[in-house]
């Protein structure tokens, strides 16, 4: 789960990490109210997606820049106004960007330098890893890719926890060494790695960090996502994620305890399992189709849950043809197969639907579906199926 | 022989008391899988399904039973702390077939795990079977046949694809081992190629990978090097979007890493053959072994 750089701060801002002040408002007409909170001359205006790259990002109108820092509080005001309910293409976005629902005012700080600081789960050896650099509001890949020496990599052993010594190697590889500046890094690096532990995170990434003119240490942006298996012990957390950012198909789909992503083809699969989901989507593609989503039914598979998928599949206004792949295990082919009957009752299957069935009764689950008189294609192998749907589809 | 699992292993199920727990512990049983205690704690001194006495602690399990390999189909947030208990307990091979366990819990029984001798299958997997002789966890016991293929995989059904299609092409399987599709697991591809490398009674691997992570490459690395047994892969998840977790939490391409171009690239290079579609699995294998 992600959240917004706003809701991202205000955990910083629990967790003793400074940030600058700033309110984040929904409609235009608190657009005043929350540019009087913001003092100092300059002042920014901050479109909320859950993306990055909004600074160099453009709307879809032509207006340049997410991310704004500007000089007058009219200007801030036409900045908001010009965002908000506009859509945001950046790099991280796709082509299609994404509403602008949310704009954010905050203060401007006089930066002296950029730098990268984050802290996210290393799979290779399991423990947290802190990751920073000198070179801060840029592509961290790109960073990786072209000067990897300018990373530095402090991983954290979870059950001792974190200790000053990992700190300093962070301070020094930043070159944030005076007294003062090693103070405020040491309590930076400690909410940080308290934030990360405490509340479940996957990632937070603080790109920039900075230093003021005034020497001070600071976090510009906030990006924070969430493991999804922890989010039933935070319910705090739970209380800032955003349906409005999510496809509303994956949104229902996750309520009805399937696990759906939409794609943009026109062949909608169904298939029990994550990897043989996916194994689903590359054989499709293999064969010259294009996969519509990804769905994993789980182990489950009862004619709710089908007919549940079925719905959602089918919503999908691009979808022109299913593939229903299911290896029965400890499950019947007959459960399966009355779930699709059931489930062909509910909902209205206008398009070709291939299926193939595998494993625990496949003889008796076949027979129900050539009994039902479904209009069906039946498929003896996911490759025979996978070639099935696509000439289907292109008759 | 085979790895693991075999005719030695005395299988303790910790919360087996449950619904599914009680379904597949049943089956396992009847595929002839040697259960010898259940632990729920707080139901210590009653019997299982009238046929193993309950424990309070895996401790008490290991004590009075003679428990060595633990079964987990506790829930989520009780998960960890399962395993936990086993490693304490002194489990040789816990296999933990729960799903939704949160990682920072995991990160914890990684370091318990470092720390001991216990090997852990999973979470979020199918369990482990010796075909013939002993199925621990989920997997359909029809599927398989004993024989002298090892099978490695993330991924639940693609295992059950794989073992299927070697059986009805007549091949059997030494041991079929599900590590699961979490971030952070216990036994990698890399654990499973060594112990089917060093087994004499496996004579062929099947590798099963997917987007995420770079076990795979590990394990291409230490073919390359160390293993002259034919080697066959396949990896899923080409078609899917960067940034998005596709149904298991560890399938993510995140940035440059863990794409399944990545991983082929690396199998291939190490000379394993990597099946083209999921279809081919089997048959690519049979290509270059013949059994
Ligand atoms: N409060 C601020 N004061 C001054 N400059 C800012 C402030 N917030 C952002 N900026 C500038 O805008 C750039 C982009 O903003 P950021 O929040 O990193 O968004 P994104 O990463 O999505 O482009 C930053 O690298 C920084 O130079
Ligand atoms: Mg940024």
């Amino acid at each position: 789960m992600n959240i917004h750089e706003y809701q991202a701060k205000e955990l910083f801002t629990q967790y003793g990490i400074p940030v600058p002040a700033g309110k984040a408002v929904q409609s235009v007409d608190e657009f005043q109210a929350a540019i009087d909170t913001v003092t100092g001359e300059k002042i920014v205006v901050k479109s909320q997606i859950h993306a990055g790259g909004r600074g160099k990002g453009t709307f879809t109108d032509g207006y340049k820049g997410g991310v704004k820092v500007l000089d007058s509080r009219e200007a801030a005001f036409e900045a908001g106004k010009a965002m908000l309910g506009n859509t945001l293409v950046t790099h991280q976005t796709g082509p299609k960007g994404r509403e602008v629902k949310t704009v954010y005012f905050t203060e401007a700080s006089k930066i002296a330098k950029e730098y990268y600081l984050a802290i996210l789960l290393d799979r290779e050896n399991s423990q947290p890893v802190f990751i920073a650099s000198t070179e801060g509001g840029m592509d961290i890949e790109k960073v990786a890719a072209e000067t990897p020496e300018k990373i530095t990599r402090v991983h954290v052993d979870p059950a001792g926890g974190l200790h000053s010594f990992h700190k300093r190697k962070i301070a020094f590889a930043l070159g944030l060494t005076t007294k003062e500046q090693l103070k405020q890094l040491d309590k930076l690096l400690t909410g940080l790695y308290n934030l990360f532990w405490e509340k479940d995170c996957s990632l937070v990434e603080i790109n920039p960090l900075i230093t003021t003119v005034d020497g001070d240490i600071e976090a510009l942006d906030a990006k924070m996502n969430f493991d999804s298996n922890a989010l039933y012990r935070h319910p705090e957390i739970v209380a800032m994620r955003d349906l409005g950012e999510e496809d509303p198909k994956e949104v229902e789909a996750s309520k009805a305890g399937l696990s759906y992503i939409a794609l943009d083809g026109n062949i909608a699969c169904l298939v029990n399992g994550a990897g043989l989901a996916m194994a689903t989507m590359d054989i499709i593609k293999h064969f010259g189709g294009n996969p519509a989503n990804f769905l994993d039914v789980g182990g489950g598979g009862n004619e709710q849950q089908v007919t549940e998928a079925f719905r959602i599949i089918l919503s999908d206004a691009n979808v022109e043809g299913i593939l229903v792949n299911i290896f029965g295990g400890i499950m019947s082919c007959k459960t399966i197969a009355l779930g699709i009957i059931g489930a062909a009752k509910n909902v209205e299957l206008n398009v070709p639907l291939v299926v193939r069935l595998e494993g625990n009764e496949v003889k008796e689950g076949k027979k129900l579906l050539d009994e039902s008189g479904l209009k069906l294609t039946s498929a003896d192998s996911l490759a025979d199926a996978a070639k099935k749907i696509v000439e289907l589809i292109q008759k | 022989m085979s790895v693991l699992v075999g005719k030695d292993t005395r299988v303790v199920g910790q919360g087996i008391t449950g619904k599914a727990g009680t379904l597949h512990a049943l089956n396992n049983i009847a595929y002839g899988t040697n259960y010898v205690a259940a632990v729920t704690p707080g139901k210590g001194g009653t019997t299982w399904e009238d046929k193993l006495p309950i424990f309070n602690t895996v401790h008490d399990a290991v004590e009075k039973e003679g428990a060595n390999t633990s079964v987990i189909f506790v829930p989520p947030p009780f998960a960890a702390d399962g395993i936990l208990e086993a490693i304490d307990a002194g489990i040789e091979t816990i296999i933990c077939i729960t799903e939704g366990i949160p990682v920072r819990d995991m990160t914890i029984v990684k370091d318990a795990l470092k720390k001991s001798k216990t090997r852990l299958i999973g979470p979020n997997c199918p369990g482990i079977m010796t075909p013939g002789i002993c199925n621990i966890g989920i997997m359909p016991g029809y599927i398989a046949q004993p024989g002298k293929v090892g099978v490695v995989s993330r991924s639940g059904t693609l295992t059950y694809e794989a073992m299927y299609q070697l059986t009805v092409r007549g091949h059997g399987q030494s041991t079929c081992i599900g590590i699961g599709g979490d971030p952070v697991n216990g036994t990698s591809h890399l654990d499973a190629v060594k112990l089917f490398n060093d087994d004499p009674a496996t004579e062929a691997i099947i590798l099963i990978g997917e987007i995420g992570g770079s076990a795979e490459e590990e394990a291409a690395a230490f073919i390359k090097a160390n293993v002259k047994k034919p080697v066959a892969a396949f990896i899923a998840g080409t078609t899917a979007p960067p940034g998005r977790r596709m149904g298991h939490a560890g399938a993510i391409v995140s940035g440059s890493s863990g794409s399944a171009e990545t991983k082929i690239a690396a199998l291939k290079d190490a000379g394993i053959a990597v099946a083209p579609t999921p279809s081919e699995i089997a048959d690519t294998l049979l290509e270059i072994y013949k059994g």
